[in-house]
């Protein structure tokens, strides 16, 4: 009777993760064994040709390569200036609840808004940071179309827009430390940077995991920029795999391509989440 | 109470009934998704034609839904198809036509028109336009806000540079020698910019045109990706920035590129002639619209949104959605969006209209995309067109930052495309 209970008060969550996570997730991997087909050639089974023309596609590889100096690129940098943001609005400074506001306001921005600003900002000449480097004498750049410099250019974006995000798990954790142990660590006369290398930064552990790994998923997950900035471009210098999926899905219509791709990107987030799990969650220190 | 119950129930049957009748005679209800490439206030424009077409109509119900750009569009419009939403008829890329047949989503116009009157009627529009419309002997496509590519330039540029601002270059030598004496050495000004986001092949297909080279044959299954025509069309454009430096090196965005020309960065842009009239009304300093120059002749591709009849759709949809695209590509209609937009008229008899004459008369460059017609070939259209265009787009910009050899970057774009396409022939 006990388990009939139990499946009962399992059946909501269950049925809503079989509908739209479990069944897209093996209906996905089911179309990546198909030819792409339309009314005049219908599809039909080819099992594994789709991941071999994958091997030999020049633009996933570039794709892939893009994706992981998109992800080393953000996420050190964005969950690194979150916590040194928090740690600064933590403390009782003139004007905190507005520079917390500050800090904050690009997560609450719409991607694509802000995309549309820094795209004016990027814009070579005429752009704010060309303005900006033109007052100390430094030439304009076009940074969005030069392959050198659109990606850092994208991921500086992705930076500014993230670390807002990041800090406030980071400030929640902050606060509910107790006093008594920075009251502790300066009777001891740890430095500060003692102080926070070995008491604040252990016991804000299991944030960092969480926020970690929110990051790592953004790394693939967030593209909405690319639609406005780049379109991917120049010759797919800045596109993303989950960029290359839409492409794929919606601008060729061959949805069997884009599964394929799919399954790959699942793939890749499954292991680093799991990896993620395995390995950080033994070296954390949980109260 | 039970008396009153029933009294309740019988009146909301009676009004349930009357309901019903209403929405029987309100008749044929459309949906429509359209496209706005050049940004601007367009979507009051063309809901502002739409309302004034239902007052004529008072049994035709359109609901005219803005999808974003032409990529967006398509999407939206195939999407709600699939998912079973009706939509009747919409306004998407002239040069989606092979992939709407191959999906077969669209129904070509030959197979609705019945009578002698609308038979005529097909034929009543630039014939340039209808290139992108017609394949397979059929008419698949109606051109409604259609495009090609203008040059448009800074007179008082022109005058500063000590050029004369009423003799825009017209050909390739004297386009590069007027950029050299247009370009600041400080780079606050550059002599020309050719947008190379966004729609590169576009852009391309008018440097090609004007070596007298197509980029495609009319079936859509070959492309002339490594002509030498096309390669020396790139070579010229990369030199633009590499050697000649009369333009910026890298790619240039096509969405800011308009700031940039309004803001005087350039002294000389091409791009749509959709943004003629945000051109017009924004610019602070004296402008002027010329036909690209030429190389062995003038060209450009057209551009723009046709409109398409969905194949999911009851003869009476039908018959409305017919009336409503030839409403709105009527001249006076074709005429009052020339005019509030930029682009053309797309009928020879929109520009007889008393309301486009006067226009003219008063605003010439209103004219130079028509005048430019005479000159059009059609834009990169193919089958597998996404991934072809894709291609072409990558070539582009891996020659104009650096990354590789006109020479090789088209022969691997042609060698690709031949495999995409192969199939179809």
């Amino acid at each position: 009777m006990r388990h009939v209970y139990g499946w009962l008060l399992l059946t909501p969550a269950a049925i809503l993760l079989i509908a739209f996570t479990h069944f897209p997730t093996l209906a996905t991997v089911y179309e990546s064994l198909f030819s792409k087909g339309s009314t005049i050639r219908p599809s039909r089974f080819t099992g594994f040709s789709n991941y071999e023309s994958m091997m030999e596609d020049p633009v996933f590889w570039k794709v892939l390569t893009n994706n992981f100096w998109f992800a080393v690129g953000t996420i050190p940098l964005s969950v690194g200036l979150a916590i040194a943001m928090a740690l600064l609005v933590n403390r009782t400074l003139p004007g905190r609840s507005l520079l917390r506001l500050a800090y904050f306001t690009p997560t609450i921005l719409p991607m694509i808004a802000v995309a549309n600003i820094w795209l004016f900002f990027y814009s070579p000449d005429i752009g704010l940071i060309d303005q900006i480097l033109g007052s100390f004498g430094i030439a304009g750049h076009n940074w969005l179309g030069d392959p050198d410099t659109v990606l850092p250019a994208i991921i500086l974006m992705t930076v500014w827009k993230e670390a807002g995000f990041f800090m406030i798990f980071y400030l929640a954790a902050l606060q509910h430390f107790p006093e008594e142990l920075e009251e502790a660590a300066t009777l001891e006369g740890a430095s500060r940077w003692y102080y926070f290398r070995r008491v604040v930064f252990p016991l804000l552990m299991p944030t960092t995991l969480f926020v970690l790994i929110n990051a790592v998923l953004n790394s693939f997950k967030l593209v909405d920029h690319l639609f406005v900035l780049t379109k991917g471009g120049p010759n797919n210098a800045s596109n993303l795999l989950l960029y290359y999926i839409y492409e794929n899905a919606f601008s060729y219509f061959d949805t069997n391509y884009a599964a394929t791709l799919t399954v790959v990107l699942l793939v890749i987030l499954a292991v680093l989440a799991l990896a993620q799990f395995f390995f950080l969650d033994r070296r954390i220190h949980y109260r | 109470m039970i008396t009153k119950i029933k009294k309740t129930l019988s009146k909301a049957a009676i009004a349930a009934c009357f309901g019903l009748a209403a929405t029987a005679q309100a008749a044929t209800e459309l949906t429509m998704y359209y496209p706005v490439a050049v940004g601007g206030p367009l979507t009051q424009v063309v809901d502002g034609i739409v309302s004034d077409f239902m007052k004529e109509n008072p049994d035709i119900k359109v609901s005219a839904i803005y999808a974003g750009n032409y990529n967006d569009a398509r999407i939206k419009a195939l999407a709600a198809l699939n998912s079973g939403q009706p939509a009747q008829l919409s306004v998407m890329f002239s040069i989606d036509i092979y992939e709407l047949i191959e999906q077969d989503a669209i129904v070509a116009f030959d197979d609705i028109v019945s009578t002698p009157e609308e038979k005529e009627w097909l034929d009543s529009f630039y014939p340039t336009l209808m290139q992108n419309g017609r394949t397979a002997g059929k008419t698949w496509g109606i051109p409604f806000q259609r495009s090609t590519i203008v040059m448009y330039y800074n007179k008082d540029a022109f005058r500063a540079a000590g050029l004369d601002p009423d003799q825009p270059p017209a050909t390739w030598d004297e386009f590069v020698a007027a950029g050299r004496k247009l370009t600041k050495g400080d780079g606050s000004q550059w002599g020309m910019m050719i947008p190379s986001t966004g729609y590169p092949y576009w852009m391309f297909g008018a440097l090609t045109m004007q070596n007298d080279q197509v980029l495609m044959n009319d079936a859509g299954d070959k492309t002339y990706f490594d002509a030498p025509g096309t390669v020396a069309a790139l070579e010229f454009w990369k030199d633009l920035g590499a050697t000649h430096k009369v333009m910026p090196e890298g790619t240039i965005e096509w969405g800011t590129l308009r700031q940039n020309f309004l803001e005087g960065r350039t002294a000389i842009m091409w791009h749509s002639t959709g943004n003629l009239t945000v051109v017009k009304n924004k610019a602070k300093f004296d402008f002027g619209v010329a036909m690209l120059p030429a190389s062995k002749r003038r060209g450009t591709p057209t551009g723009g949104g046709n409109f398409y009849i969905f194949k999911k759709t009851t003869p009476e949809e039908r018959v409305a959605a017919m009336k409503l695209i030839k409403y709105m590509t009527s001249p006076e209609t074709s005429a009052k969006w020339s005019i509030k937009t930029g682009y053309m008229g797309v009928s020879p008899a929109a520009y007889e209209t008393q309301a486009l004459q006067e226009y003219v008369k008063g605003f010439p460059y209103a004219a130079v995309a028509r005048d430019q017609l005479e000159f059009a070939t059609a834009e990169l259209s193919t089958f597998q067109t996404g991934r072809v265009r894709k291609l072409l787009d990558d070539a582009i910009q891996s020659v104009l930052t650096g990354a590789k050899t006109p020479e090789a970057a088209l022969q691997e774009a042609q060698s690709a495309a031949d495999r995409l396409l192969k199939a179809y022939r």
